[in-house]
Order: C-alpha cells, then sequence, then structure tokens
C-alpha cells in the first residue's frame, strides 16, 4: 500500500480512536500504539532513509505532520482528563458547610482583668507607670498619711476590714486596703516629682454584698506630681481618658467631691450612654454615671512624705472597675464577677 | 438630710426652679439625690365647713356646705369629724387626688352618692399623698386663707441631700441657705435672735462643771421657767415633718427645729431633775448604769462622755437623754444645753451604744464650737415665744480653749497654680464674701481670709480655692494635656509575664477566674488535703463565717468555683485564677506571692459529632503546664513530687533551672471528694514570681541547619520502673541526635510481665556535613549498647 496511503488511514484512525479514550491509562495504551517506539508512524520515519528523495521529501513532511498532529492531539486530552477527574474529585469532596467546626477549646479573660487592661494601658500612653501595692496594708498608709488621722470623721466613716493582729512597734495596725489610694504614699516616699503612676489593685470595705454591692472590688488609682500641675490638668487628663475608653460622643461633667487626700476634690461622671442626660433607669434619673473620684493631692498629703506642697502640685484619681462592664453590659448583679458561674464569665 | 424650699425660703429667696437649684448644689459639692414634690394639686383649694346636715337616704353620710370665699357648695361626706368652723381642703371636679381605697391615681369627677349630688370632695391625707392616714378629713389650721389653692399654702419640694462628711453645716437649713445664697448671688436672712428675760440671772440657779474640756471644749446653758409643756403650733410640726422628724412636745420640737436649723444638737433637760441644779460634765464611770430616754438601760465605758447632776449621769452627750430627766408634760422649768464634743468621742460612743442619731450625726462631723451660742439664743427665744416660759438672765458659756480664728492668706498666684485658671481679686473677693467669709485685702493680688463661724471644713488655702472653684463652678477650669517633663518608666516585669500567662492560658481554652481573698479555714484545709501548717491572717469581726480569713492558697477556692460549675458543664472544664496568696509574717505584712492556679476535668468522654474526646488525664495537664512554658520561652521539667493533696505517683514538681516553681497532678480522692469532683481532676499551681526568676523570658535564636535529616525509629523493651526520662536522657547524650519523639507507650500482652515497650523515633543531623548511613548505624548501635548497659533495654 501506498505510504501516505498508509498515513492518512493511521491519522484516521488514531483521531477517532483518541475520541473514545476515557482514562489516563486508555490514553497511554492510544499513545503507545500511535507515538511509541514500536508504533507504526515511527516505523514509517525510521524507514525514511530508504525511500527516494522525491519521495522522502512529501512522506516525510506528511509523516512528521502527523506526529505534532496526534502529539498536540494527546496533549490536549490529558489536560481534559485531568479536569474531568478533578471536578470528579472536588464532587466526592463536597461538605455539609452547615455541620458545626471541630470544637476548639476557647478561653476568656475575666471582664474585670479586660476592663482594667484596657484602662491601664491608655494610662500607660499618656506616660503613667502601672505600679502595684500590697493588699494588706498598714493603717499609716491606708489612713494615716492621707490625711485621715486616727479621729477624722471620714476614718470613721469609712467601713474597713481590720486584721486580726497586734499592731507593729511603730503601733500601725493592719488591714485590708480600702482603696488603692497607699500607693500613693509608697511611691512618693520612694521617688521624687515628676511622678505619673496609675495602680489597679483589689480593694475590700466591709459591707454587706447584695445586687449592688461588693465587700472585695477591683480599683484603679493614679497619680501625677509635677511642678505647675494644676486641676486643668486633671480635668485634661480624665477627659482624655473618658473620651479613649467611652468615646469622643459621650459628654463628660466635673463636680466638687470630697475625699480627706485631695483640696480641692471632683468627682467625674459621663454621659449616661442610654439616655444621652436625659435620665433613664439605668443611670438612676440624673443623666450621669459616676466614674471617678478625683482632686489635686492634699498639701498634707504631700508635706506627709516631704514633697514641698508650695513648689510640686500634684492630682490624683480613683475609680472602682466592676461599674464598668456592669454599666457597658448590663449585668444586674454585680456579684456575678466573683461569683465563678462559667455561664457569666464566658460571655466576655 | 432633708431640705425643705418653704423651710429655706425662710432665710434666702430662690427665684430658680427647684430642678435647677437642686443642680447647681449637685455640682458645688453636696449632691441632691432625690427632688420631692409635696402638693403640685390642681383644682384643690382651702375652705370652711360652714353647715354640716343629715343624708336623707344613708345614716352613715352627711352633707357638707363648704364655703370657699365667695361660693358655696355642698357635698356628701362620710368622715366622722367633719365639724363647723374647721378649715379643710376641699377639691373641685377636675382634682387629681389619690383613691383612698385602691391607692391609684384618680380624677374627681361630679358624682351622686345615695342620690345627692355631690359637688367635690374633703380630702383626707391620704387623698391628697400627704400620708397614709385615711381617719377622717384633713383639719387645717384656723389661719388657713380661705379660697387659696391648698398647694400654695402646703405644697413644697423637698430636696434630698447627701451630705459629706467634711460639711456639717449642709446639716442645717441655715448652712443650706448660705450655699444657695453663695451660688444664686441672694443674701440670707438670719433668725433675730433677742428675746425678753428676767431679771434672775441663771447664775442663781444653775451651774456647770466640766470635769473633761478635751472632750467636751464648750458647754453652753440656758434656763427657762413656766413652760407649758403642749402641742407645737402647726408651722412648727409642718417644717419637722418636712425633715422626717416626729413632733412631740413644743419643748422638744424646739430643740429639734433649732437643731435642723443651725446644724448644732440641743438637749433640754427637766431642771427639776437635776440634783442642786448642777450639771457636771464627765467621763462615764466604767460599767455606770443610765437608763436612756428609748427606756432601756445602758452600760457605759470610762471613754464615754456624759452630762451628770452631782449624784448620777442625767445623758449621754451628744447621743441621747436620760429617762429622769425627760421633759414630760407635767415639766415646767427647763434647762437647755448647747454644747460642743469631741467628734470622735461621740463617734464611738454611738458606735459602742448602737445608738446613731441625728444629734450624734452632726457632732461626728466636727461642728463649730462657735455654733452653740446662735443656737441656744435661737432656741430660748421660741420657748418665750412658744411656750409661754420666761427665760432667765444671761447663759452659761464654758469655753476656756477659745481660740480666734487665724486669717488665711490667700495670692491669685497660688490659686491659678491650683486651678490653671486666672481669677481676679475682686472676683475671689466676692465669691468669698458670698459664702459669708470675711475678707481683708493685703496688696494687689492678695488678701487674709476668714471663715464665717459655721463652716468647720476651711482650715487652709486648698480648702478656700477649692470654695472659690465650687461656687465660680469647676465647668470654668480650662482642660488641658500634662505637659511637664515624662517620668522615666521601669514597667514591672512582672505584670507583662502575668499578662502573657494570661493570654496564653485563654488561648489554650482556660476561662479565667476571679475569686474573694477573704475565705474560711475549712474549705481551705479541704484543697490542700491537711491541716493548715500556720494560722492564717483572721480578720476582725468576719461578715460571716465563710470569710473569716484571708487566703493562704488557690486550691480551694478554685475547686470549689470548679464543684459548682462542674453540674452544669458538659465535656472538659478549665479554667484558672491567678491572684494573690497572704502568707503572715510575725510583726509585718504578710508575704503575698501571686499564684497561678489551673484546673481542668471532664464529666465523661465529650460528645462530638467527629468523633468523641476521650476523658481529661494527666497529660492533658502536663501538656499545658509544658505549652504555657514553650510559649514564654522556658524549658520546664518534672520531678516526681509528694504533695498531700495531690494524688501519688500521679504529680510532679513543675522544676525551671532546677528550681521548684509550681506543682502539677491529679487532686487527691479525698479532696475530690470533698469538693464532690470526678477523679480525673487535675491542677496546676505556680508561683508567678518563682517563674519570673527562673526563667530567661525571651526565645533563643540557632542558626538554621544546613545538611539533610536522616531518621530511624528505635522500639526499646524495658522494665516497668525505667521513665521515659531516663532513656531520654541518654539519647540526647549523643550530640547528633537532634530530635528524639516518644510515639509509642506500650505493655501488654506482648511483652513479658514488668516489662514495657517504649518506641522512638530519632532525628540525627550534623552541622558539618551530610550524614551517610553507615554514621547513622554506629550511633544508633551506640545508644542501644548504652541503653542495654545502663537500662536493661533491649530492642523490641
Amino acid at each position: 500500500m501506498d505510504i501516505k496511503l498508509q498515513i492518512n488511514e493511521l491519522e484516521a484512525q488514531a483521531y477517532a480512536e483518541l475520541e473514545g479514550v476515557a482514562s489516563a491509562a486508555h490514553l497511554e495504551e492510544w499513545r503507545i500504539r500511535y507515538l511509541g517506539k514500536k508504533s507504526r508512524l515511527t516505523e514509517i520515519l525510521r524507514g525514511l532513509a530508504t525511500l527516494s528523495i522525491e519521495e522522502r521529501k512529501t512522506v516525510g513532511a506528511v509523516s512528521n505532520a502527523l506526529k505534532l498532529g496526534l502529539e498536540a492531539a494527546l496533549g490536549q486530552r490529558e489536560a481534559s482528563l485531568r479536569d474531568g477527574e478533578l471536578a470528579l474529585a472536588v464532587s466526592k469532596d463536597a461538605v455539609d458547610i452547615s455541620l458545626p467546626g471541630r470544637p476548639f477549646a476557647r478561653g476568656h479573660l475575666h471582664p474585670v482583668a479586660q476592663a482594667m487592661n484596657e484602662i491601664s494601658s491608655i494610662f500607660t500612653a499618656m506616660g503613667f507607670e502601672v505600679m502595684e501595692g500590697p493588699g494588706v496594708e498598714w493603717d499609716y498608709y491606708n489612713f494615716d498619711m492621707l490625711n485621715m488621722p486616727k479621729e477624722h470623721p471620714a476614718r470613721a466613716a469609712t467601713d474597713t476590714f481590720w486584721i486580726d493582729a497586734p499592731p507593729n512597734d511603730k503601733g500601725w495596725k493592719m488591714l485590708l486596703r480600702t482603696h488603692t489610694s497607699p500607693m500613693q504614699v509608697r511611691t512618693m516616699e520612694r521617688r521624687r516629682p515628676p511622678i505619673r503612676i496609675v495602680v489597679p489593685g483589689l480593694v475590700h470595705r466591709y459591707e454587706a454584698t447584695d445586687a449592688t454591692h461588693l465587700s472585695m472590688f477591683s480599683q484603679i488609682e493614679g497619680l501625677a506630681v509635677d511642678e505647675g500641675i494644676s486641676m486643668a490638668d486633671l480635668k485634661g487628663t480624665l477627659h482624655e481618658f473618658a473620651r479613649r475608653f467611652f468615646g469622643p460622643e459621650r459628654r463628660v461633667r466635673f463636680r466638687c467631691d470630697f475625699f480627706p487626700y485631695v483640696e480641692p476634690g471632683a468627682e467625674m461622671a459621663v454621659e449616661c450612654a442610654v439616655c444621652r442626660g436625659d435620665g433613664c433607669r439605668l443611670c438612676g434619673g440624673n443623666g450621669w454615671i459616676e466614674v471617678l473620684g478625683s482632686g489635686m493631692v492634699h498639701p498634707r498629703v504631700l508635706e506627709g512624705v516631704g514633697i514641698d506642697s508650695k513648689k510640686y502640685s500634684g492630682f490624683a484619681f480613683g475609680m472602682g472597675i466592676e461599674r464598668i462592664p456592669l454599666l457597658k453590659y448590663g449585668v444586674e448583679d454585680i456579684r456575678h464577677f466573683y461569683g465563678s458561674d462559667l455561664r457569666f464569665l464566658r460571655q466576655f | 438630710m432633708k431640705c425643705s424650699l418653704k423651710w429655706l425660703r425662710r432665710y434666702v429667696d430662690i427665684n430658680e426652679q427647684p430642678e435647677a437649684l437642686a443642680k447647681r448644689i449637685t455640682l458645688a459639692g453636696t449632691e441632691v439625690a432625690r427632688v420631692d414634690v409635696v402638693g403640685g394639686w390642681d383644682n384643690v383649694f382651702i375652705g370652711q365647713i360652714a353647715a354640716v346636715g343629715p343624708h336623707p337616704n344613708a345614716d352613715r353620710l352627711r352633707l357638707a356646705t363648704v364655703c370657699l370665699g365667695a361660693e358655696q357648695m355642698e357635698v356628701v361626706c362620710g368622715a366622722p369629724n367633719l365639724a363647723i368652723g374647721d378649715k379643710i381642703a376641699f377639691a373641685r371636679a377636675g382634682a387629681h387626688l389619690i383613691d383612698g381605697h385602691s391607692g391609684e391615681k384618680i380624677v374627681l369627677k361630679p358624682n351622686k352618692i345615695r342620690g345627692v349630688l355631690s359637688e367635690g370632695m374633703i380630702c383626707s391625707e391620704i387623698e391628697l399623698g400627704l400620708s397614709k392616714n385615711h381617719e377622717g378629713i384633713l383639719v387645717l389650721p384656723p389661719d388657713a386663707p380661705l379660697g387659696q389653692k391648698l398647694s400654695d399654702y402646703i405644697g413644697d419640694v423637698i430636696f434630698d441631700l447627701e451630705v459629706t462628711p467634711n460639711r456639717p453645716d449642709m446639716l442645717s437649713i441655715l448652712g443650706i441657705a448660705h450655699e444657695v445664697a453663695a451660688l444664686t448671688d441672694a443674701a440670707v436672712r438670719e433668725p433675730n435672735l433677742d428675746y425678753m428675760c428676767c431679771v434672775r440671772s441663771i447664775n442663781e440657779s444653775v451651774s456647770v462643771e466640766v470635769r473633761d474640756a478635751e472632750l467636751c471644749p464648750r458647754y453652753c446653758a440656758g434656763l427657762v421657767t413656766g413652760v407649758k409643756v403642749g402641742p407645737s403650733p402647726h408651722w412648727l410640726k409642718e417644717a419637722l415633718a418636712a425633715a422626717g422628724i416626729r413632733s412631740i412636745n413644743n419643748v422638744v420640737d424646739i430643740t429639734n427645729f433649732v437643731m435642723m436649723e443651725y446644724g448644732q444638737p440641743l438637749h433640754a433637760f427637766d431642771y427639776d431633775h437635776i440634783g442642786l441644779g448642777k450639771i457636771v460634765v464627765r467621763r462615764a464611770a466604767e460599767g455606770e448604769i443610765l437608763m436612756t430616754l428609748d427606756g432601756v438601760e445602758r452600760r457605759l465605758g470610762a471613754d464615754m462622755l456624759v452630762i451628770a447632776d452631782p449624784n448620777r449621769a442625767i445623758a449621754v452627750a451628744g447621743v441621747m437623754g436620760g429617762a429622769t430627766s425627760e421633759v414630760t408634760d407635767g415639766t415646767t422649768s427647763v434647762l437647755l444645753e448647747s454644747a460642743s464634743f469631741k467628734a470622735a468621742s461621740i463617734h464611738n460612743t454611738q458606735v459602742c451604744l448602737k445608738l446613731p442619731s441625728e444629734a450624734s450625726a452632726r457632732f461626728e462631723r466636727g461642728i463649730r464650737a462657735e455654733l452653740t451660742l446662735p443656737a441656744l439664743r435661737r432656741a430660748l427665744q421660741l420657748m418665750v415665744e412658744l411656750c409661754g416660759a420666761t427665760a432667765a438672765d444671761g447663759i452659761i458659756d464654758h469655753y476656756p480653749g477659745k481660740k480666734e480664728a487665724v486669717p488665711i492668706s490667700l495670692t491669685t498666684a497660688e490659686i491659678k497654680r491650683i486651678l490653671g485658671l486666672d481669677i481676679p481679686m475682686s472676683q475671689i473677693e466676692k465669691t468669698l464674701m458670698s459664702l459669708g467669709c470675711q475678707t481683708k485685702s493685703m496688696t494687689d493680688d492678695s488678701l487674709e481670709v476668714t471663715p464665717p463661724y459655721w463652716r468647720s471644713d476651711l482650715r487652709i488655702d486648698a480648702d478656700f480655692i477649692e470654695d472659690i472653684a465650687r461656687i465660680i463652678g469647676y465647668e470654668s477650669i480650662p482642660s488641658r494635656l500634662l505637659s511637664g517633663e515624662m517620668p522615666q518608666q521601669n514597667p514591672e516585669p512582672k505584670l507583662v509575664l502575668r499578662q502573657n500567662v494570661r493570654r496564653i492560658l485563654a488561648g489554650f481554652g482556660f476561662q479565667e477566674l476571679i475569686t474573694y481573698a477573704l475565705t474560711n479555714r475549712s474549705t481551705l484545709e479541704k484543697g490542700l488535703g491537711k491541716e493548715l501548717p500556720f494560722e492564717p491572717l483572721r480578720v476582725e469581726h468576719p461578715m460571716s463565717s465563710e470569710e473569716e480569713c484571708l487566703r493562704t492558697s488557690l486550691r480551694g477556692n478554685v475547686l470549689s468555683a470548679l464543684s459548682a460549675n462542674i453540674h452544669r458543664e458538659e465535656g472538659s472544664i478549665c479554667f484558672f485564677e491567678i491572684g494573690h496568696v497572704y502568707l503572715p509574717k510575725t510583726g509585718d505584712l504578710p508575704h503575698e506571692p501571686e499564684i497561678l492556679c489551673g484546673v481542668l476535668t471532664s464529666t465523661g468522654a465529650e460528645k462530638v459529632w467527629l468523633g468523641r474526646k476521650e476523658p481529661i488525664d494527666f497529660f492533658d495537664a502536663k501538656g499545658v503546664v509544658e505549652g504555657l512554658f514553650a510559649q514564654l520561652g522556658a524549658k520546664a521539667e518534672f520531678q516526681v513530687s509528694a504533695d498531700i493533696g495531690l494524688r501519688v505517683g500521679c504529680q510532679a514538681s513543675i522544676m525551671l533551672q532546677n528550681q521548684e516553681v509550681g506543682l502539677l497532678g491529679a487532686i487527691d480522692h479525698k479532696v475530690a471528694q470533698g469538693f464532690d469532683l470526678p477523679a480525673n481532676t487535675f491542677l496546676f499551681e505556680m508561683d508567678l514570681t518563682q517563674i519570673l526568676t527562673y526563667s530567661h523570658g525571651s526565645a533563643r535564636y540557632e542558626m538554621l541547619p544546613r545538611f539533610p535529616v536522616v531518621t530511624r525509629d528505635l522500639a526499646l523493651i524495658l522494665g516497668s520502673d525505667i521513665s521515659h526520662k531516663q532513656v531520654l536522657d541518654i539519647i540526647k547524650g549523643f550530640s547528633l541526635v537532634k530530635k528524639a519523639t516518644l510515639f509509642d507507650v506500650y505493655a501488654g500482652k506482648q511483652v513479658s510481665q514488668g516489662k514495657r515497650s517504649l518506641a522512638y523515633s530519632l532525628t540525627f543531623q550534623s552541622s558539618e556535613h551530610t550524614l551517610t548511613d553507615a554514621e547513622v548505624d554506629r550511633v544508633l548501635d551506640a545508644i542501644l549498647h548504652k541503653l542495654q548497659s545502663a537500662l536493661g533495654a533491649t530492642l523490641r
């Protein structure tokens, strides 16, 4: 048979057969049959040398073209088979995405710790250093040095857990600190101005526990002492804190209040988030939520630690922490915070 | 402190609305917690009963004709106390009242009662919302102005003030009047204190001996005779009622009225029951008995001050009078006491006797001795006026320690230094004077100031600066950010560590807890599984036996918390607390190490659709501890430990650099039973300060390897008493071993009794060249050899 005819036949047969190839294995068989070392096409190409120059030209051209054509077709077929197989595999691997994920243990920081961290970091950014003090204190630091000597009415009015222990050799008595303010004194005893510190910590008050009162709660104290610090700095610093913590849209109000270790004394309140100052149940009807007590450090406190109150001045502030998540999340009973109920704690 | 605006208006004109005034007072330092409006009735007028006749159809009802000035109206009334000529409160149709039976708000409509049209109503107190009293109609004083709106006559606004401890003057209506005057630029009209007295001098009838001038710096006394004890006039009763004080008789009411007016507590003694007319102010004898006004026998202590006559105590000074000298209906002569007592002494006495009172609340805050005289004069004046009494000439005033008030110097510069606000001298002076201070200009920018007699809290320049600021208003002070030199910061590494530990454990699925520092012995001992080795710090007068002492360990609290949660939870529960414990030291504050205590347990295998999660075991707990330290950049080692509260054989010390920093293990069976917890409850406990000391705290870099690794498995059979650590120490002794991972532990049929199999995957790597198989084989042989000789290991 004429070689050219053979080539034509081969071409028709190969393409026809390729149409029917459905798997990678079949395709390999096809490749061996039509493009393999022992295939007819390879034979023809090998035999070209035996042909006349004239024939070699024509047959060579046709058979090489066929080889290239078959190789290209093989490549295409391979690709389409692969796509088909992938598509099949994908359809087999499809999942019910509505099934729950594999549970991964989830832990949370305590809501009070979260609030404390946030507050501390705002003051840290304003140059205040975080310090901590002892939870069991001497009355000397808790009262005497904070302008509450033994017979001061404010001291009598403070509900204190006293420790059942004899006074030390200086006549100081031990107590559970009623506020974080003793660290004002402890810090000023060790450092000279400029001072900027915040003191987070747990404090105790001798008070029956109910939905709005705890005998143990968290406080954060702040103190800044330097030359030229005035009430304008107090207002500015605390205003900036409120702006960052409560948001710029909440108004802030300062009013006169009394704490024995500051003079003048001030209380800062923020506008109630719910009623925006109109008065509602959350804020007890007056539109404002008390956030902290503050004031200019009392000259007697400065003089007590040997800081010249005519040269230096400072401000101090203290706030209870529990109220903040309490109001933020609308918690109805403050006892939940230290009640260890995971159903409560996991929500924050 | 309840402050009636009607009462307040006697001394100061008020043009502002009550709510606005309340806000000003609040901003200036005394919070007005409530503003209660009494009255506000529409269509209720003062009427007079002109005639009373029978109801044609009902025996128990009557028809009353009420005169309202120009017009008359007829109403049906069932009250028993209808009397012709009485002034009454008459409600016309449309009045908003309270239904006497249901307590609900109603609007009055004309009504036919048993066939007779009633055009209004004669009101009782309950219908006007004045009290719960429904016993008959409200009878007004005879001088009540006919036809006037009732709300103009008895309506009032009551401020409820929360007075700070430094402002006893705000516990008086006059003190509040001065505050309001300063805030609203008004003037105060102080009462006129003049009264008629007889020629007979008080010194003829009364003598005073103060034996303890420290506890009683000033004692003033006045005497009235010919007293007619009886009911007080309407205005006095009304004023006291507004202040929440019950009317007793005119004498007692006057003392209470003056106390509310001036803030100076007074006491009235029946003069005829004071032996020899002599007052002795002395400390009580230890154990001295006195029957107080309330009929209770009080046992007094030597640190309490009493008012006595030469024979016996007749009052607990500043706290409560005695029964024997009480003013009664038969009293004709009254000795009035107006004294100054030491605040702390009154406080202690009041607390000891559990007798807080309006009087002690004022003394406790330290009122000025200067108040005694005007208050006494005022009371004497009212006695003369209202009790038909005659006042003896003069007043006894025992005030040995009298000191003239020292003027305080104030400069504009100092005010600016503290407030950050420039205030002109003229405004400073005006503000101080509005508060009743006396000022004396010294130079253009300085003055001397003396506080008014009713203010006990103005002592140093800062006190006056506060007063200037609060009257001008804190809102006038500018806001600015700190601008001075930034202090050096030395953040405590412990704070960073604590924060890291918290975040890591939360990341591992642990919930953070905070529990109470106060606990009890039983919880502590239950948690430790043993008796406390030392006494914890106890509080005096614990709130309850549950909160008697300070914790020395977190275990009890954390296990209690676990116990409280376990029945509500499914699967595993993990939580932790970081908190202080309090370890007593003699003569010093306790040591307060900061402890991390974590617990984990599970209530059986967790049901998960992806397959069951096995119950928590020791290696879950150990994995948490290892993971924690790995995250902190430290390597923890573990050693067998012997803690009583943890189970034998299932606990370990956590070691950093050969120092124990904590413990880990299953809780002991007894501890588990104590808290009703499952046996597979695990606990880890560490001292944060120790971790800080013994961990280097940061990651360490090693150069990345350049040559490939070769891995080989090694399955060994060893005696069961040989620990994984012993094997690992030997393997790790060969420097080419980069990693040895235990991947199987087996004890059972396949190995003989008393033996177990440990299988390791070893990774070999050299930092100098590519390892050949032969090299690795040689090392593996050497390892095996060493394991054989040292531990008796054989290849499995």
